[in-house]
C-alpha cells in the first residue's frame, strides 16, 4: 500500500510530469505553480517559468504567493519586463508548455472563461480570458486542470474563450492559423484525458487509482471515449509528494 | 498636487481611463476611490486584468464600458459587482469589450504608435472576435484596433515633482498605456528630488511631457503590492470578495472604505500598515552613467 495522497496532490504530480527539462513554461497560479516547483525538484531542474505580468524565473519563489505579481515572485527573477515581451516569446513559438484554468472545458479541449448563456445577456459573467486565450493559441502545447464535475466538463462550451481543437475536425488549428499544437491533456480529479495527434476529441487515457470508468461517465457531459491503451494514473512518487508538501 | 485635485482637473466624466496596467502590483486604488467619491460617471475603464479595482468602480456606478482582458478578484475569483452589472444591469448596464492580455497590450501599442490597428495571431479561433467590435480578421491575422485612453493613471515607487516616475518590478502594459494615453497622472510612494530620478533615466518609464499631475500618495496602491514597499494584503481582498457578494454588503464596504473616508491618509488609519510594510530591502547595484 502506497502513501495516502489527495486528488490535488495527484493532479499536481501528473501536471509536473508534463514539464520537460529545459522547457519554458507559461506558469499559472495555484496548482500549476506547484507543478512547476515539483518538476524542478524531481526531473526538470532547468525548466524556466514565464509569467504574463512580465517575469521569468528559474526557480519558484520561496514564499507563499497570492498572485504572480507578489514581491517574493519578483525578487530573484531572472527577467523583470513588460507583458508584451513575455508575449513576444510565446508569439515566436518559444513557450513549450502552458497551463490554463477554466470554468468549462469541452470534449475538444476548448475552454470558456467568459460567458455562460447569451453574451448579450449572460446567465453568468465570468472574469474573461486574461492570458488564457493567448496561451491556448500560441504556446506549443498546453494542459488544463479541473475539478471533475458534469457542469464543468461539457459537450460543447457555449463560448469559446481559449480554443483547443475547435470543432474537433483533424487539423482545425492549422487551418485556422493557430500557432501552437493546442491542448494535450485535461487533468481532472478523477482521470487524465488526452487528445489524438493533430487534434480531435479527448479520450480517457488514465484513471486515477480508486476511480472507475462509470464514475467518469457519470461526471462528464459528453459520451466518454476510452483510449486504446487505457491504464491507471501513476500515483505520486515519494519525491513528488515531498516536493509538494514542502510548499503547501 | 492632491489626489482630489488631480482627479477633479484631469479625469472628467466620460473619460477613457487606463488603470491597473501593471496587473496585480501597483494598482492605483487611491485614485480609483477618489473617482468614486467625486461621482464620476460614464467612464470607460481600460486594463489587462483588474484586481478588484474595476469591480469597485463598476459597483459604484462610475462605469459604462469596460475594455479589458479580465475583471474579478485575482486571489478570490469572480467580481461580484461586475457580475451584477452584466447579468442584471445593477447598478447600471455595462458594455464589455473583451480582450486577452496580449490583445489589450497590442491595442495600446497601436495607439502609442498612432496606427489604426496591429496584426497578431492571438485570438484566432476565439469567440472574443465576435463580441468585441474593435477586433477584425483578414489575411490570416487578427487586427486589433487601437485603444487610446484619455488618461492613464499609474502608481510608481517614486517620482519627482516634474513627473519623472521610476517604476520597477514587472510592468505589465504600463508603458504602452502611458504612451498611448493623451495624458498621465502619476501617484507615488515617495516624492523625490530630480537628482534621484535623473540618476537613472532608464528607469523613468514614461516621458515627462505626458505627465500632467504627480500625487504623493504613500500606500496609494493598497491592497495591491508595491515592490520594496508593501506586500499584498490578501485578507483585504478576501474580505472585499465576501462583502461584495451582495448589493447591500458592497454598499456597506463602499461606505466604510471609500465614501466615509476623506483621503488616503484617513483610509490608511484603518489598515495595519506595519504588517504589510516590507522591511527586508534588496537594493540593486548602482548603475554607472559616467560620461567623461
Amino acid at each position: 500500500m502506497s502513501e495516502v495522497y489527495t486528488a490535488q496532490e495527484l493532479m499536481v504530480a501528473v501536471a509536473s510530469r508534463e514539464i520537460h527539462d529545459g522547457d519554458l513554461v507559461f506558469v499559472g497560479m495555484r496548482l500549476p505553480i506547484l507543478a512547476y516547483a515539483v518538476a524542478l525538484e524531481t526531473h526538470a531542474p532547468n525548466a524556466r517559468g514565464l509569467f504574463e505580468v512580465g517575469l521569468m524565473r528559474d526557480r519558484p519563489a520561496d514564499a507563499f504567493l497570492g498572485t504572480m505579481g507578489d514581491p517574493p515572485n519578483v525578487a530573484g527573477a531572472v527577467w523583470a519586463t513588460r507583458m508584451s515581451n513575455a508575449m513576444a516569446l510565446m508569439a515566436q513559438g518559444r513557450v513549450d508548455l502552458g497551463f490554463i484554468g477554466g470554468a468549462e472545458v469541452d470534449r475538444f479541449g476548448n475552454l470558456n472563461t467568459s460567458y455562460v448563456g447569451d453574451p448579450a445577456g449572460p446567465a453568468v459573467k465570468l472574469p474573461g480570458s486574461g492570458g488564457g486565450a493567448d496561451i491556448a493559441i500560441l504556446s506549443r502545447r498546453w494542459v488544463t486542470l479541473m475539478n471533475h464535475e458534469r457542469r464543468r466538463l461539457v459537450d460543447r462550451v457555449s463560448f469559446l474563450t481559449s480554443p483547443g481543437h475547435g470543432d474537433g475536425s483533424r487539423g482545425w488549428r492549422e487551418r485556422n492559423g493557430l500557432l501552437g499544437g493546442g491542448p494535450v491533456a485535461i487533468i481532472t480529479t478523477l482521470c487524465v484525458f488526452r487528445f489524438p495527434e493533430g487534434g480531435g476529441e479527448a479520450y480517457l487515457d488514465t484513471l486515477h487509482p480508486g476511480h472507475t470508468v462509470e464514475e467518469v461517465r457519470e461526471q462528464t457531459g459528453w459520451v466518454v471515449k476510452l483510449g486504446a491503451q487505457m491504464g491507471e494514473t501513476a500515483p505520486p512518487t515519494r519525491a513528488e509528494l515531498t516536493a509538494i508538501r514542502s510548499r503547501s | 498636487m492632491s489626489m482630489a485635485e488631480a482627479i477633479e482637473r484631469f479625469v472628467p466624466d466620460g473619460s477613457r481611463v487606463a488603470m491597473g496596467t501593471a496587473l496585480e502590483p501597483l494598482i492605483p486604488f487611491a485614485a480609483g476611490h477618489e473617482l468614486i467619491r467625486q461621482k464620476r460617471r460614464e467612464l470607460e475603464l481600460v486594463g489587462p486584468i483588474s484586481d478588484a479595482l474595476f469591480d469597485q468602480l463598476i459597483g459604484a456606478g462610475c462605469v459604462s464600458r469596460v475594455t479589458a482582458a479580465w475583471v474579478g478578484n485575482v486571489s478570490e475569483g469572480l467580481g461580484h459587482c461586475y457580475r451584477r452589472a452584466c447579468e442584471q444591469g445593477v447598478p447600471g448596464s455595462l458594455e464589455v469589450h473583451d480582450h486577452s492580455n496580449f490583445s489589450i497590450s497590442l491595442a495600446l501599442w497601436a495607439a502609442a504608435w498612432n496606427v489604426p490597428s496591429l496584426p497578431t495571431r492571438t485570438l484566432l479561433g476565439s469567440d472574443i472576435l465576435h463580441t468585441n467590435p474593435n477586433l477584425s480578421t483578414g489575411f490570416g491575422m487578427v487586427h486589433v484596433g487601437a485603444v487610446r485612453p484619455d488618461v492613464a493613471i499609474v502608481h510608481a515607487q517614486r517620482a519627482d515633482a516634474i513627473g519623472r516616475a521610476h517604476l520597477w518590478g514587472p510592468l505589465g502594459i504600463t508603458e504602452e498605456a502611458g504612451l498611448a494615453a493623451d495624458r498621465v497622472v502619476v501617484s507615488c510612494e515617495e516624492l523625490v528630488d530630480s537628482n534621484v530620478t535623473l540618476s537613472d533615466p532608464n528607469r523613468i518609464l514614461l516621458p515627462e511631457t505626458k505627465v500632467v499631475a504627480v500625487v504623493h500618495e504613500p500606500g496609494g496602491a493598497h491592497p495591491s503590492p508595491v515592490q520594496g514597499y508593501f506586500k499584498r494584503d490578501h485578507a483585504f481582498y478576501r474580505d472585499y470578495a465576501e462583502q461584495s457578494r451582495s448589493e447591500n454588503g458592497f454598499a456597506s464596504w463602499l461606505k466604510r472604505w471609500v465614501l466615509d473616508v476623506t483621503d488616503r491618509a484617513t483610509y490608511l488609519q484603518g489598515i495595519d500598515v506595519e504588517r504589510l510594510r516590507i522591511h527586508h530591502h534588496k537594493y540593486s547595484a548602482p548603475t554607472d552613467f559616467g560620461d567623461e
